[in-house]
């Protein structure tokens, strides 16, 4: 056993990268903050009852589990933020009040997963999202979008493709098809592998009727550009209002969204089932060509603040910082530090302390015999005594 | 700029089963994998390029983005898993079946059943529906073999013509599955590149009927 490997999925970042980082974590959390949405900072971990609280069994399975010596209890290391920002707004700010104000809150932090939620991916990626709690409708859908899109949009990341859903179609239409707990599963299972081969073999083996069939054999099917909305009212058109609701509410949103954001290619999915369990409203993901993942994503999850004691209207959506940082240009760290030589004298001390107020970075030469010259330490001047003065001169 | 639309094959019986459909889509290998050692086979389109793998990394290439879109067997599906992949259609090829095997004349144990395979995932689910708790031998090739030696009880594989398992005395037991070739598609490609991906998989699918 080596002992400086590490678990498989697990990063750390050197310098150069460490640096870009936290820049953008900075800059993001600004920018979060000229729109409104709080930073609040959640445990690393917390009981488990907590975390996978409305989340279903998917979460519950990526979450590390460790008992707490103090009581026995089990806890579980956060594998997503989400329920956490759920938590803390239905209980700590809003304070079981279902009918408190609009609140807007970010996050970033570290999360662990036991399996990578992308093939190869991270399994301790940088979670960073933002929530809308309290409202409930287009206005708050569009808000959350447009954030989302911005923050692409400020890595300078515009040629994107927004994909999105509404779960309320599926729903509807496995409702109106009256299919029971287990054909349901079967047929999301199929559904999300969008294996319109075996739909086609389960609906005539479960001997449902014809214009059922047909729905379910269309929805692996539905997807494309906007036309695809008009397609689903014609033949999702007897399932009822409320799949003839969710399709209005979509065309909406993507409306608003392809005036808004011109540039963006919006696709339309109705049979997306990504975080389908959790999910009660639209769901989006964003791609960008040329990479086999999605890069960033979200949705409506309302009623998620019901196991917390208040049931509030929620949307988010959250991305992960190390993508984001992998999509920025590469920019060359600049060696503008000042090498100062060690020398213990009071005009010294004091002018590296100005200069460090001003922001400028001063290194201190520890071995004046050093060899190193100042370039490798990251500087490209240098403090000399002339006459009585320390002054700083070019290397 | 114009978008690349990668394709993964493998060699042998999915490459010539599934060339015929492709060209009926209008895409043309310009190299035979067979006499070319090349691993990336140019097309009649500038844009259009085939990857020729083993049949098991078809899934993989796909589901990392590396290929948009692949053909491969149900069995490699069903054993690896669809995560991050869209099965969209059967190509109706290299058909054959997935079954038990085992002698015919042989009662099997009581107890635990030894099943020697290459398929652990496919078997221990399809038992563990069944209820019956087994202990998996996983082999590379040659499965036959282990019931004759008494490594095994039974094999679980995939059955063409069923002239193998004749030859070294066993017969088919129970069909799990019916296996034909499928294409799969990388769930990002689906959308980022979707018209174009959904007009050739008009195309194929229309070869394929």
């Amino acid at each position: 056993m080596n002992t400086w490997l590490l678990p498989e999925g697990i990063n750390e970042s050197l310098p150069d990268d460490a640096e870009k980082l936290e820049k953008l974590r900075r800059q993001l959390v600004d920018r979060y903050a000229t729109w409104g949405y709080r930073l609040v900072m959640p445990p690393m971990v917390e009981y488990l009852e907590s975390l996978r609280a409305g989340m279903g069994t998917q979460l519950d399975l990526q979450t590390f589990k460790i008992t707490d010596q103090q009581n026995g209890r089990m806890m579980g290391v956060r594998a997503d933020m989400t329920p956490q920002i759920a938590r803390i707004d239905a209980h700590r700010i809003s304070k079981g009040d279902t009918k408190a104000s609009v609140n807007r809150l970010c996050y970033i932090g570290t999360v662990l997963r036991t399996r990578s939620a992308q093939q190869g991916g991270s399994r301790s990626p940088v979670q960073v999202g933002a929530e809308i709690f309290g409202h409930s409708g287009v206005e708050s859908d569009f808000e959350i979008i447009s954030l989302m899109l911005d923050t692409l949009h400020s890595i300078n990341v515009t040629e994107l493709v927004l994909d999105i859903g509404h779960v309320g179609v599926v729903n509807g239409v496995a409702e109106y098809a009256g299919l029971t707990k287990n054909q349901q599963q079967n047929y999301f299972d199929m559904l999300s592998r969008k294996s319109i081969p075996e739909i086609n073999v389960w609906v005539i083996e479960q001997g449902l009727s014809d214009s059922v069939g047909a729905m379910l054999e269309a929805l692996p099917m539905l997807i494309g550009s906007n036309d695809v909305i008009e397609t689903a009212k014609e033949r999702l058109k007897e399932a009822g209002q409320p799949v003839l609701d969710a399709l209005e509410h979509l065309e909406n949103i993507t409306q608003l969204v392809s005036n808004n954001f011109p540039e963006i290619k919006v696709n339309i999915d109705l049979a997306e089932m990504r975080g389908y369990s959790y999910h009660t409203g639209i769901m989006y993901t964003v791609y960008l060509p040329g990479r086999g993942e999605s890069i960033a994503n979200g949705g409506r999850y309302d009623g998620i603040g019901e196991a917390f004691g208040n049931s509030r209207p929620a949307i988010g959506f959250s991305t992960d910082l190390r993508t984001l940082a992998s999509m920025m240009k590469h920019t060359e760290i600049k060696s503008d530090g000042i090498l100062a030589p060690f020398t213990l004298d009071k005009d010294l001390d004091q002018l590296v302390t100005e200069l460090r107020q001003q922001g400028k970075r001063v290194i201190r030469q520890l071995d004046e015999s050093s060899t190193a010259v100042s370039e490798q330490q990251g500087c490209n001047r240098k403090i000399e005594k002339q006459g009585d003065n320390w002054i700083v001169v070019a290397n | 700029m114009k978008e690349t639309l990668t394709i993964a094959l493998s060699k042998g019986r999915i490459f010539k089963e599934t060339m015929p459909l492709l060209e009926a889509a209008g895409i043309q290998a310009l190299d035979d994998p067979e006499t070319s050692r090349k691993l990336i086979l140019d097309t009649n389109h500038d844009d259009v390029k085939l990857v020729i793998i083993r049949a098991t990394d078809v899934p993989v290439y796909v589901q990392y983005g590396a290929a948009d879109l692949g053909v491969t067997g149900k069995d490699v599906l069903m054993e690896h898993g669809g995560e991050g992949l869209y099965e969209m259609l059967d190509l109706k090829i290299a058909r054959c079946k997935l079954m038990t095997a085992g002698f015919a004349d042989k009662p099997l144990p009581e107890g635990q059943l030894k099943v020697a395979t290459k398929f652990v995932n496919c078997t221990r689910n399809y038992f563990a529906e069944q209820g019956r708790q087994i202990e998996l031998i996983k082999l590379y090739g040659s499965m036959e073999l282990a019931p004759i030696v008494g490594l095994a009880d039974i094999i679980v594989d995939v059955v063409d013509t069923g002239n193998t398992l004749k030859a070294n005395g066993l017969v088919p037991l129970e069909h799990m599955a019916d296996i034909s070739s499928r294409i799969v598609v990388n769930t990002a490609s689906m959308k980022t590149k979707h018209q174009r991906l959904s007009t050739l998989l008009d195309q194929l699918k229309q070869a394929v009927n």
